[in-house]
C-alpha cells in the first residue's frame, strides 16, 4: 500500500528489536495489561481451553452413537452432553473466537490506531469471560445441564434439577465481555480511524467485525434478560412462562431467538472478513465488488434481526408468523449468496497461491455454501416440518459454524500468525491439517443430512439399527476431524520456540497491519500512516 | 475522525488526553458515544421485559386492568415527580461542573443522590404495603387476590416485581456512582477528569430516569 | 435562553405532562385515554432524551444510534406482537 508518512519497517529487517513481546515477562504483566494485542492472546488462551472442553462432549457424544442402542451413557448424561457441548462452543468458543483473539489483536492495527478506545474496558471483558466460565466450568462439575443450550421453558424453569441457575448465570455474565468488546469496536471504528482511512477503504474483516460488534450490542441485552428471567422464576418464583398462570412459553423462544438467531450471525461475520483478507491476498487480486461486499455484510447483521421465527415454525406460532418469518429468511440468505459469488469472481484471472490460510478459505467458500444452501432448505415451512429437530438441522448448522466459521478463524490464525508472533510455521503439517480437517469435517457431517433426512431426530442418544453405517461413518470423520484441530496446536507452538523469523510482511499482503513490525511494536506504529488507497491494492504490482 | 478544535472552556475539556487518542475532542466524543451504546444495551435488556409484558397485555387486557388499578397511583406518581426532579438536579450539576463552580455542583449532586433516596424509600413502602396485602408472590409467599381474573392478576405481579426489582438494582448502581463521585469532588484531585466522569454519569442517571417513566407508564397508568 | 433556564422550564413541563398522563389514565377511558397515556409518556421520554441527555446538542451518529436502539426494540416488539396477533 502506498502511504505518504509511513513507518515501513525495512524488509531486510526480519527481527525487530524491541516489540510488544519483548519486554513486560512477569505475570502482572499479563494478567493487568491494557495492550489490545496481549488481551488477544489472553483470549485466544481461554477460547482454546473451552474448545477443547466442548469438543470433549463432542466426541463423547459420537462415540455414544457410534452404535444404535444408548449404551455408552444414560439419556440423562447424554442431554447433559448435547446441552454442555452447545453451552460451552457457542458461547465460550464461537461468539468471541474471531474479535475476541483476531479482532483485538488486528482491528487497532487496520485502523492505524495504538489500541481500542477503551484498553481497561478490553481488559475487563476478558476477566468477565473468565468468570463466567468458572460459573459454567461449576456447571459441568455438578453434573451439567440437561435442557438443551436452548434452555426452553417451562422444562427449565419449571421441571429441570440440573445446574440450570449456574449455567444461565455463566452465560449471562459472558454476555457482558460480548457487549463490551462490541462497544469498543464501534466506538473504534467510527472514531480512531488513521488519516485518509475513509470508510470505504476499510479492510472488509473491519467492516466484518463492525456489522458483529453491532448484532453484539443489540442482541446480547435481551439474551441477558431471558435468561434473567429463567432465574428469577427458579430462584423467587416469579415466572412469566408458566403455564397454569396464563403465561406463554412460546414467548420464551420468541426472546431467545431474538438474540440467538442474530448471534449465528455473530459466528459467521468475522469469518466471511477474514476470508476476504486471505482469498485476496492469495490470488493476488483486488476484492470483487468492494461495496456489494460491505453493503451485504451490513444487510446480514441487519436483516438477521427479523428472522428468528424460523426456529419455530412448528412450535406453535401463528402460521401468518411463520410465513412472514420464511419470506425474511429467503431474504437475508441474498447478501451472503452475493459474498460467495464475490468471493469466486476474486479469484477469476487471479495468481493462486495454495498456501494453509488459502486451503482453509477455499474450504470455507465450499462448505458455507452447502450450509448456506440447506438453510434454505430448512427455510421452506413445508420442507421444515418434516425435517425440524432432526439430523439435518445439525448438519446445517455445523456445516456453516464449523465448516464455516471455525475453518475461517483456523485460516485467519495461520494467515497473521506470523504478523502476531513473528515466527513461520511448518508449511507441510500446516496444509496437512487443512486437509485433515476438510476430509474430518465432511466425513462427520454429511451423513448427518442423510440421517435427518430419512428422520433420524436430533439429542436423542440411540436411533433405529438401519442408521448405524452413517453414524458410524459420522464419529469416525470426527476422529479424523480432531486430528485437524490438534495438529496446529503442535506445529503452532513448536513455531513459537523454533520457527524462522517472519519478516514484517511474508505474505507480501495489503493492509496497514503489514506495515509494522512482526512481532508489532508495543504502541502499533512508529508514526500514525497516512492513507491514499483503496483496501486490497493487489493488481497495482507485481505481487 | 478528528474535526477542527473549537475552543472548548467547559472543564472537561481539559487535561492530558489518554495514550491511544491524539485529541481530548476525540477522547470524549468517544466516552460519550461508548456511554450511549451502553444505554442502548439497557434498553433492550429492560426491553424483553417490555414486549412482554405488552404481550400479556394485549392477551389479558381485564386482567391486568384490575391488576394496575391495586397499585397506588399516588405512590408511583411521587416516585415519578421524585425522579423528573433528579434529573434536573443531575443536568445541573454536570452544568455547574463543567464552569468549575465546585461548591455548587457537590450541592446539586448531593440534592440528586437525597432524591434518588427517597424514590428507593417510597419504594420500599410501595413493596411493604404489597406485601401487607398478600400480593407479593415472591419466594412462594401466598398470593391473595381473588377475583375474576386471579392467575392473571398474579402474572401482574410478577411482571410487577421483576420490572420495579431491575429498576432498584440500576438505582443502586446509580446512586453507588453518583456517592463515588461526590468523594471525588470533595478530594478534587483531578477536576477536569471528574467533569468527564460527571458527563457520563448523567447520561446513565437520565437515562434509568427514562426506563422508570416506562415502567411507569406500562406498569400503572396504561390499561387497555 | 440560558441553559439554566431551559433545564428548568424542561423539568416543568416533564411534571404537567406527568399529572396529564395521570389524569388521562384515571378521568378518561378507551382509545383517548390510551392515546393520552402513550403520547404523554413518549413526550416525557422524548424531553428527558433530547433536554437532559443532551441529544439536542449532540452529532448525528448519536442520534442514529439512539433512533436504532429504539427501532431494534420496536423489532422485538412488533414481529412478537404479530405472531400472538394472528393465532
Amino acid at each position: 500500500m502506498s502511504v505518504v508518512s509511513g513507518n515501513a519497517w525495512p524488509a531486510n529487517d526480519l527481527w525487530p528489536r524491541e516489540h510488544y513481546l519483548s519486554s513486560g515477562f512477569r505475570l502482572r504483566d499479563w494478567l493487568l495489561t491494557t495492550d489490545h494485542k496481549r488481551i488477544g492472546w489472553l483470549y485466544l488462551a481461554s477460547i482454546t481451553a473451552f474448545f477443547f472442553l466442548g469438543g470433549v462432549a463432542a466426541l463423547l457424544i459420537r462415540l455414544e452413537l457410534m452404535t444404535p442402542r444408548g449404551d455408552l451413557v444414560t439419556a440423562d448424561t447424554y442431554n447433559q452432553l448435547f446441552s454442555m457441548h452447545g453451552i460451552i462452543m457457542i458461547w465460550f468458543f464461537l461468539i468471541p473466537s474471531i474479535p475476541a483473539t483476531l479482532g483485538n489483536f488486528l482491528l487497532p492495527l487496520m485502523v492505524g490506531a495504538r489500541d481500542l478506545a477503551f484498553p481497561r474496558i478490553n481488559l475487563l471483558s476478558w476477566y468477565i469471560y473468565t468468570i463466567g466460565g468458572i460459573f459454567t466450568l461449576f456447571a459441568v462439575i455438578a453434573g451439567g445441564v440437561d435442557t438443551g443450550w436452548t434452555f426452553y421453558t417451562p422444562y427449565s424453569t419449571m421441571f429441570s434439577n440440573t445446574a440450570v441457575l449456574a449455567a444461565v448465570t455463566g452465560v449471562f455474565v459472558v454476555g457482558f465481555s460480548s457487549i463490551l468488546t462490541g462497544i469498543n469496536f464501534i466506538v473504534t471504528t467510527h472514531k480512531m480511524r488513521a488519516p485518509g482511512l475513509s470508510w470505504m477503504r476499510l479492510p472488509l474483516f473491519v467492516w466484518a467485525n463492525y456489522a458483529t460488534s453491532l448484532i453484539m450490542v443489540l442482541a446480547t441485552p435481551v439474551l441477558s434478560c431471558t435468561l434473567l428471567l429463567i432465574a428469577l422464576e427458579r430462584v423467587l418464583g416469579i415466572g412469566i412462562f408458566d403455564p397454569s398462570l396464563g403465561g406463554d412459553p412460546i414467548l420464551f423462544q420468541h426472546l431467545f431467538w431474538f438474540y440467538s438467531h442474530p448471534a449465528v450471525y455473530i459466528m459467521i461475520l468475522p469469518g466471511m472478513g477474514v476470508v476476504s483478507e486471505i482469498i485476496t491476498c492469495f490470488s493476488r487480486n483486488p476484492i470483487f465488488g468492494y461495496k456489494g461486499m460491505a453493503i451485504s455484510i451490513m444487510s446480514i447483521a441487519i436483516f438477521g434481526f427479523i428472522v428468528w421465527g424460523h426456529h419455530m415454525f412448528v412450535a406453535g406460532q401463528s402460521l401468518y408468523a411463520g410465513v412472514m418469518f420464511s419470506f425474511f429468511t429467503f431474504l437475508v440468505a441474498l447478501p451472503s449468496a452475493i459474498k460467495t459469488f464475490n468471493w469466486t469472481a476474486t479469484l477469476y484471472k487471479g495468481r493462486i497461491h495454495f498456501t494453509a490460510p488459502m486451503l482453509y478459505g477455499l474450504s470455507f467458500i465450499g462448505l458455507f455454501t452447502i450450509g448456506g444452501l440447506t438453510g434454505i432448505i430448512l427455510a421452506s415451512l413445508a420442507i421444515d416440518i418434516h425435517v425440524h429437530d432432526t439430523y439435518f438441522v445439525v448438519a446445517h448448522f455445523h456445516y456453516i459454524m464449523v465448516g464455516g466459521m471455525v475453518t475461517a478463524y483456523l485460516g485467519g490464525l495461520h494467515f497473521w500468525w506470523p504478523k502476531m508472533t513473528g515466527k513461520r510455521y511448518s508449511e507441510l503439517w500446516s496444509k496437512v491439517a487443512a486437509l485433515a480437517l476438510f476430509i474430518g469435517f465432511n466425513l462427520t457431517f454429511f451423513p448427518q443430512f442423510i440421517l435427518g433426512y430419512l428422520g433420524m431426530p436430533r439429542r436423542y442418544h440411540e436411533y433405529p439399527a438401519d442408521f448405524q453405517i452413517l453414524n458410524a461413518m459420522s464419529s469416525l470423520g470426527a476422529g479424523v476431524l480432531a486430528i485437524g484441530y490438534l495438529l496446529p496446536l503442535v506445529y503452532l507452538t513448536w513455531s513459537l520456540f523454533k520457527g524462522q523469523p517472519a519478516g514484517s510482511n511474508p505474505w507480501n499482503a495489503k493492509g496497514l497491519e503489514w506495515l509494522t513490525t512482526s512481532p508489532p511494536l508495543k504502541h502499533n506504529f512508529v508514526q500514525i500512516p497516512r492513507v491514499t488507497e483503496p483496501a486490497y491494492a493487489y493488481d497495482r504490482d507485481d505481487g | 475522525m478528528l474535526t477542527t478544535e473549537t475552543t472548548d472552556r467547559r472543564l472537561s475539556a481539559q487535561g492530558p488526553v489518554a495514550e491511544q487518542f491524539e485529541a481530548m475532542q476525540q477522547q470524549q466524543a468517544s466516552n460519550q458515544f461508548g456511554m450511549w451504546l451502553f444505554l442502548a444495551t439497557e434498553l433492550l435488556l429492560f426491553g424483553g421485559i417490555f414486549a412482554s409484558y405488552v404481550v400479556y397485555l394485549f392477551l389479558y387486557p381485564q386482567g391486568f386492568s384490575e391488576a394496575s388499578n391495586l397499585l397506588s397511583l399516588p405512590m408511583g406518581m411521587s416516585n415519578t415527580a421524585v425522579l423528573l426532579t433528579s434529573g434536573l438536579t443531575m443536568v445541573l450539576t454536570e452544568h455547574t461542573i463543567n464552569a468549575g463552580r465546585r461548591r455548587s455542583a457537590l450541592l446539586f449532586l448531593l440534592a440528586t443522590l437525597a432524591l434518588g433516596l427517597s424514590f428507593l424509600a417510597i419504594k420500599a413502602l410501595e413493596w411493604h404495603h404489597e406485601y401487607q396485602e398478600g400480593l407479593m408472590p415472591v419466594l412462594g409467599l401466598a398470593f391473595e387476590h381473588s377475583g375474576e381474573h386471579a392467575q392473571q392478576v398474579r402474572l401482574f405481579f410478577h411482571f410487577y416485581f421483576s420490572l420495579t426489582g431491575l429498576h432498584v438494582f440500576h438505582m443502586l448502581v446509580g446512586l453507588g456512582l453518583l456517592g463515588t463521585i461526590a468523594v471525588f469532588i470533595l478530594q478534587w484531585r483531578d477536576p477536569p477528569r471528574i467533569a468527564r466522569q460527571v458527563q457520563i454519569t448523567a447520561l446513565y442517571w437520565a437515562f434509568v430516569d427514562v426506563l422508570w417513566v416506562v415502567i411507569f407508564t406500562l406498569l400503572y397508568v396504561l390499561r387497555l | 435562553m440560558n441553559e439554566f433556564r431551559l433545564y428548568l422550564l424542561s423539568w416543568i413541563v416533564l411534571l404537567a405532562l406527568l399529572v396529564v398522563v395521570a389524569a388521562g389514565a384515571e378521568l378518561l377511558s378507551g382509545m383517548l385515554a390510551i392515546a393520552l397515556v402513550l403520547g404523554g409518556a413518549l413526550c416525557m421520554i422524548g424531553v428527558i432524551i433530547v433536554m437532559f441527555m443532551g441529544l439536542k446538542t449532540a452529532d448525528a451518529l448519536l442520534k442514529v444510534y439512539a433512533t436504532g436502539g429504539v427501532l431494534w426494540l420496536g423489532f422485538l416488539v412488533v414481529l412478537t406482537m404479530a405472531d400472538y396477533m394472528t393465532r
